[in-house]
């Protein structure tokens, strides 16, 4: 069997679905590029961004995720027990075994009577999850699915990735196309065996391939998997007002965006990375988050996430007059990346639990 | 700590579930079944809005056993707006904002770790709620 061909056609369930709510989180900390390169690389080696999100001490992928999907549902204004799936992807699940999505969906009340799992993709686990939750509200099973991508990405000391591996992410709580903010008018995934990135079992940090994850990784799937899909929707860059690539860098998503056809002002919206990093399985999912607290009603978004391994998925969404009553309902993304406190090397590395105590 | 006790209070630690009383209306938090002001039974649950202000405060260097991983934090006595004291840990703030009276609201957030293999425990903090910026379209 050879690949399959993309005439195989476009995602989108027989109902109309979409975004009724929606809530980021970013931590309060932040570690400087030019920290790590004064560490490592004696102040001389540059840096892909300004900075980074550290989570604090009490924090993991269950705490933000939690306050992340409070922020959906504070949006959305729906009884949480018509939740019938609660979905957490993640490459920092705080446990190997025992589901971070049980924890979260006990906090928000929609407990018992729900599914709930955690998923996992690399960098792509929240979107994975939402193109579920897509199948789940479309097909008529459940009324609300709620789909969170939220990382506290592992980045080993004086590895290139440690500039980058950031903390946060966002939750969709996805509904029914007449209650959402922004209807979903299709979708496409495209996933191949790539060995870009990879973390084994009980391994603390990542492996990957240097330059191995850009051209046969990152951009052979992001592209392919949005030439797909807006050649499915009949759509050119010109018709979206806004775009939002996985962001593990500034690099890779702003040349992603120049291959296809996208301008710098239809992607600045939602780039988040100089300022809080590579958020992992977050990553596509708070740019869309951000990108919420600004469009416009009849706007359309262009959403494309990468995950390692590999695969991309995008979704095509055009706002409704829903998003002007419902995004001041919650902090915004910009507030939380606002919300910003500086440390140094010393203080992240123990906040991210590096410090051999014994 | 048993894993038991942890499962029982997963309501009050992740969602601030306590009781009002029937007869007067006084909320409890935690609950505990007898109204503190009427001695009516109050068994109707109720969930706080988890914002109040801080009544008082200290900041613990020496911490109890199984609380060493966050030292030095402060912990507080909060004033519920439903009118409940409750004790708990601050977080997202640094001890010289701290202030009596300054307004809270509660997150979840990883209380404690029970060693490298045990369960982690997750319950109420409270902090400062984030500012809220000026809009801008990009």
């Amino acid at each position: 069997m050879t690949e399959n061909q993309k005439s195989e056609g476009l995602m989108r369930p027989h109902h109309e679905v979409g975004i009724v709510g929606y809530g980021a989180y970013v931590p309060r900390f932040r570690l400087p590029a030019t920290e790590i390169d004064r560490m490592w690389k004696g102040g001389k080696g540059g840096a892909p961004i300004k900075e980074k999100s550290v989570p604090g001490l009490d924090e993991d992928v269950v705490t933000m995720s939690i306050e992340a999907a409070r922020n959906a549902m504070a949006r959305a204004q729906i009884d949480p027990r018509e939740i019938r799936a609660v979905w957490v992807g993640s490459e920092s699940h705080p446990y190997a075994v025992k589901p971070t999505s049980t924890v979260v969906a006990e906090a928000i009340g929609a407990v018992p009577h729900t599914q709930a799992a955690d998923w996992e993709f690399a960098c792509k686990a929240g979107t994975e999850a939402m193109q579920a939750a897509i199948g789940f509200v479309g097909s008529g099973m459940a009324r609300y699915a709620l789909s969170i991508g939220m990382d506290t990405a592992q980045g080993r000391p004086g590895d290139a990735l440690e500039y980058t591996a950031a903390a946060g992410g966002a939750a969709l709580l996805i509904g029914r196309g007449e209650e959402a903010l922004a209807v979903i008018e299709g979708s496409y995934s495209f996933v191949t065996d790539t060995p870009d990135f990879w973390r084994r079992a009980h391994a603390e940090y990542p492996s990957h391939g240097d330059r191995f994850t850009g051209e046969p990784a990152y951009f052979k799937h992001v592209i392919s998997a949005s030439e797909a899909l807006m050649g499915g929707v009949g759509r050119t860059a010109a018709d979206y007002q806004w775009a939002v690539f996985h962001q593990p860098n500034v690099k890779f998503p702003s040349r992603a965006a120049k291959m296809l056809g996208f301008a710098p002002e239809q992607i600045a919206p939602g780039l988040l990375s100089n300022r809080i990093g590579n958020t992992y399985a977050g990553s596509a999912v708070i740019g869309l988050t951000a990108v919420l607290d600004i469009a416009q009603p009849r706007d359309r978004i262009l959403v494309v996430s990468y995950g390692s391994g590999a695969g991309s998925d995008a979704f095509d969404l055009r706002v409704t007059d829903r998003i002007l009553e419902t995004r001041g309902l919650a902090p915004t993304t910009e507030d939380y990346i606002a919300r910003r406190k500086v440390i140094d090397y010393a203080t992240y590395t123990r906040y991210r639990d590096k410090l051999k105590m014994s | 700590m048993q894993v038991s006790r942890h499962w029982r209070l997963k309501s009050e630690r992740y969602k601030l579930v306590g009781e009002t009383c029937d007869s007067c209306g006084v909320k409890l938090f935690p609950p505990r079944d007898v109204c503190l002001a009427c001695e009516a039974p109050a068994k109707e649950l109720y969930t706080f809005t988890g914002f109040g202000e801080i009544y008082s405060y200290t900041t613990i260097y020496d911490p109890p056993a199984g609380f060493e991983h966050n030292a030095p934090y402060t912990v507080a006595l909060i004033k519920l707006e439903e009118g409940p004291l409750v004790t708990a840990q601050l977080t997202d703030m640094d001890d010289e904002e701290v202030r009596i009276g300054m307004p809270v609201e509660m997150v979840t957030r990883k209380l404690r770790s029970e060693g490298e293999e045990g369960m982690i425990v997750y319950g109420y903090k409270f902090r400062p709620a984030v500012p809220v910026q000026e809009l801008s379209a990009a």
